[in-house]
């Protein structure tokens, strides 16, 4: 693993240079530590960073660019003929990386020596089977301009990742130096490393913020390629579902109006569950539990929410969903088919989501001033008028807002679905029958093999896309509503 | 309220009287809190059904069905068997033959056949094969077998399987049961603890009985250990700076809104952009530990940062004064002194966020941490990183899949392992912050 290795010898360098940077300046300061402007330490960790980040910032800088770069040359050499009908210049390059790899493979297993590898005559009947041998898939049998390409993306690769590590190591070594040279008892070190850490700490808090872009471009650029690909309104407006694996495109019907449906209806029937139990126990728990119940059942409610989803996702495809098919099944109501159901997934969604609204609602309604219970109380009301006619009035709006991030999350939520609700797409309004959601077709369209420049793959990130815009929707608004009424009493 | 006053003004009754009135508005009043109480109480219904399901369905997973005889081979057995065509046959009927003299040496008599035992308990006669060919020394005395019988036989034990139930199949015969009830009574087939579920890999999908869930725990750990060593750092630099160094302005209002959504985007789309940017643009292994590390540090990297924070502002400003006043910088005083004393709340509140990942699902599912990719062991720490591997809940996930319904009390038990782990972070984070948080 070379890149491990380049690490390692950065890391190296670093090292001597601590060691060698506090010898220099206390040297410098004839061995009298109070001499120096900062702490010994200070100046070795200045020639360390210097050694470090420029080195390692360039090295990602280069991963990043390299492929790109790299892939932007191939596909320029792939001509116009070899992308075959009903293919595309992205299907055509995942096979060059392929076999690209499929060589590297051949190579360690030593079925193929080097040259051979970079012979641009080479036999393209023998390297397919050579391929074949050491147990890579290959699609169909290699043609000559994609042998090519693959054995030019080989060599372009390989000279990148010589010269990144040569510039590296390069730059390293320069930093060494010149923070050797600037090792002197005058030398304000600590501010300088002072400088560094804060820089460091502001990188670490922007990572918040290039997480947010990286999910925004990754569902947008391939959100793009998939309206190129179907058209935009068939699948906001198309009302059937029903994908094809067979054939690449055309005959898939991509609707997005039935997976909605579904994460609705879902949602509703989580929500009927989960707000009615989980306001009840906030009210008691705040307004009525003394402390010892308080101290016992907050905790026990919130053990709910700390169960992972997969979990649920049993309990309801092997527990709710048989005892929901006895009861409204063939031999009980005849309303149900099969124990995946709207109803078996929503049920369990909302035992899921109690605590989430009763600790939500919990919260509000403890911060709604005890003056206004008071003036209640001397008014003659009971508690519960008090609940109904002050508290919870003055806490709806943070009530709202905790409902919403509740319902934020029945439409995220995606193992109970896949395992309780079922894969069938449809329209309809009875919750005993199995519909299917947003989320769980995500998820079968992205496992299994499916090539990611496929209509069928592609698709899951127009559904990414559409979840990720509604749950950001109902979260700013549910964060607004609960921030605004914060400001209200405080 | 004004007509109570009104209507006892009326009437002339006494004020501790309770009218009709007063009674409809107590019994308001208790019918309130007991809907409350009542809340509380399904709340309290579904956990404990939850953990009752789960231990009553998980537990047969830790339990497998063996059948332990002792018998002696002579070595003018051994030369027979090894002299046959079919040697594993000759095997399995002298193993055959054994186990129906050591039944009627007991007063139990049930005919079975070649067929029947391989149905029971698998091919047997290449494994007592292989012993002698690697013990030859032990012929003539005798050796104790221990062999594993189907999942078919487990279910019959653990009452999945009944004979009223059962259909004849390729797998399993009404018949063959008689010869499992013999055996039993007989003391030669009982229950063991299945090490298998705890140390395997997974298995093909016809054979639930050789399932297990070790290598599955060996990718979770692969990942968590990422996570720790990417999102406890950069969890606590972000923190730092927003809690200490951060001025009011655009950028930092831009940094905490994007922490607040990025805490409620669903998991989901964090596996959507570890497809898209680890995968498909940085070409990273697929399936490999690393990679779902670095999804799932994203993903908890926001609760890691609200968790920090709170523990950093509880750190009184007299403890900075202090440091400052001295001559430490302010980047001295934040690392020599706010730090340390925070930190008992920072190792709970990242123990909690790992506690989370460790039962995360979804995310996994896309980067192709399946269930049936973590077929063995990984060879070395570098390979623990980048081989194909599962984690525990995606490991149940694929278990709960399959069509075979033996699976699914694989799947209870991977939940019970799960639990076990996560219980015991939390009890450990909870154990952090009695011993070591201190109110200011």
């Amino acid at each position: 693993m070379p890149l491990l290795w380049l690490i390692l010898i950065v890391l190296a360098i670093a090292a001597a240079g601590y060691a060698l940077g506090r010898q220099r300046a206390l040297a410098s300061a004839g061995g009298d530590n109070r001499a120096l402007h900062s702490l010994p330490s200070y100046y070795g960790s200045n020639v360390a960073i210097k050694a470090i980040v420029p080195a390692v910032l360039l090295m990602v800088a280069w991963l990043l660019i390299q492929p790109l770069y790299v892939g932007n040359a191939i596909s320029g050499m792939i001509p116009e003929a070899s992308v075959k009908e009903g293919s595309s210049l992205g299907l055509v390059m995942a096979e060059v990386r392929r076999a690209a790899d499929g060589i590297d493979a051949a190579i360690a297993q030593g079925l193929l020596t080097d040259d051979e590898a970079r012979n641009a005559e080479a036999d393209v009947a023998a390297i397919s089977q050579y391929l074949k041998d050491a147990g890579q898939v290959v699609t169909s049998e290699l043609t000559r301009p994609i042998l090519n390409a693959a054995q030019q993306y080989r060599v372009m690769n390989a000279t990148g990742n010589l010269i990144m590590t040569v510039a590296v190591l390069i730059l390293a070594v320069l930093g060494f130096l010149y923070g050797l040279k600037e090792s002197h008892a005058n030398f304000r070190a600590r501010n300088s490393v002072e400088r560094s850490v804060r820089a460091l700490l502001v990188g670490a808090a922007s990572i918040a913020i290039l997480t947010t872009i990286g999910i925004v471009l990754s569902l947008v650029f391939n959100t793009i390629e998939f309206f190129r690909l179907y058209p935009a309104a068939d699948f906001f407006f198309g009302t059937n579902w029903a994908p094809s694996f067979s054939g690449r495109g055309g005959s898939s019907d991509l609707g997005v109006l039935p997976l909605l449906w579904g994460t609705f209806y879902i949602s509703i029937v989580a929500l009927a569950v989960a707000v009615p139990i989980g306001l009840f126990a906030a009210i008691y728990l705040s307004e009525y539990a003394g402390p010892r119940v308080r101290a016992f059942a907050k905790p026990m409610l919130e053990v709910l929410a700390g169960i992972p989803t997969i979990v649920y996702g049993l309990f309801a495809l092997l527990t709710v969903g048989p005892l929901l098919l006895k009861v409204f099944g063939d031999n009980g109501l005849d309303w149900m088919q099969s124990g995946t159901a709207v109803m078996t997934a929503g049920l369990v969604m909302g035992i899921m989501l109690i605590p989430f609204v009763s600790s939500l609602s919990d919260d509000i309604i403890n911060s709604v001033p005890q003056a206004m219970r008071d003036g209640s109380y001397g008014l003659g009301a009971t508690k519960s008028e008090t609940i109904k006619q002050v508290v919870l009035p003055a806490a709806l709006p943070g009530i709202v807002g905790a409902i919403l991030l509740a319902a934020s999350r029945a439409i995220g939520e995606t193992m109970i679905v896949v395992l309780g609700a079922g894969a069938a797409a449809r329209l309809s309004l009875n919750p005993f029958e199995a519909m299917t959601t947003v989320t769980a077709k995500i998820v079968s369209q992205l496992t299994g093999d499916a090539d990611f420049a496929s209509p069928e793959a592609l698709v899951a990130f127009a559904l990414g896309m559409t979840l990720f815009v509604i749950t950001l929707i109902l979260n700013i608004f549910a964060l607004y509503i609960v921030r605004k009424y914060r400001e209200q009493y405080e | 309220m004004t007509d109570a006053t009104l209507n006892s003004g009326g009437s002339g009754k006494s004020l501790t009287a309770r009218d009709a009135r007063t009674k409809r508005r107590n019994a308001s009043e208790k019918r309130f809190q007991a809907y409350g109480m009542i809340a509380i109480g399904i709340g309290f219904f579904f956990l404990v059904v939850l953990a009752f399901t789960i231990i009553r369905s998980g537990l047969p997973a830790f339990t497998k069905t063996v059948v332990d005889v002792e018998f002696t081979i002579t070595q003018a057995e051994y030369e027979a068997a090894e002299s046959e065509l079919f040697k594993t046959k000759a095997y399995q009927d002298l193993f055959i033959a054994k186990l129906e003299a050591q039944l009627q040496e007991r007063g139990l008599e049930v005919d079975f056949d070649a067929a029947a035992i391989e149905r029971l308990l698998g091919k047997t006669g290449g494994t007592i094969r292989e012993y002698y060919q690697g013990n030859s020394n032990r012929l003539g005395e005798p050796v104790q077998f221990e062999l594993a019988a189907s999942s078919r036989v487990d279910g019959y034990f653990n009452g999945r399987v009944t004979r009223d139930t059962i259909q004849d199949s390729r797998f399993l015969m009404k018949a063959d049961l008689d010869i499992v009830d013999a055996l039993h009574t007989a003391g030669i087939m009982k229950s063991a603890f299945n090490w298998t579920f705890l140390t395997g890999a997974d298995s093909g999908v016809d054979n639930p009985g050789g399932a297990g869930i070790g290598a599955s725990v060996v990718g979770s750990f692969f990942m968590m250990l990422v996570v720790l060593l990417l999102s406890l750092p950069i969890g606590v630099a972000a923190s730092i700076y927003l809690e200490e160094f951060a001025p009011q302005n655009k950028f930092t209002d831009l940094i905490e809104v994007n922490i607040s959504n990025l805490a409620a985007v669903p998991s989901i789309v964090f596996g959507i952009l570890g497809l898209a940017v680890f995968i498909q643009f940085m070409h990273l292994p697929q399936s490999a530990p690393l990679v779902g590390g670095l999804v799932l540090t994203l993903m908890t990297l926001p609760t890691i940062i609200i968790s920090t924070r709170a523990s950093l502002k509880a750190v009184p400003p007299s403890i900075r004064d202090a440091a400052l006043g001295v001559g430490a910088s302010k980047m001295q005083a934040v690392f020599h002194h706010v730090l340390p004393l925070a930190m008992p709340g920072i190792l709970t509140g990242t123990i909690i966020g790992l506690a989370q990942a460790l039962g995360e699902t979804a995310p996994l599912l896309l980067i192709g941490m399946v269930g049936f990719v973590a077929r063995g062991y990984p060879d070395g720490i570098v390979a623990g990183f980048t081989d194909p591997n599962s984690a525990m809940p995606a490991q149940i996930y694929t278990w709960a899949a399959r069509a075979d319904v033996a699976f699914y009390e694989k799947a209870w038990g991977g939940i019970i392992v799960l639990l076990v782990f996560l219980l015991s972070m939390n009890i450990l984070a909870i154990i952090l912050r009695r011993r070591f948080e201190r109110r200011w």
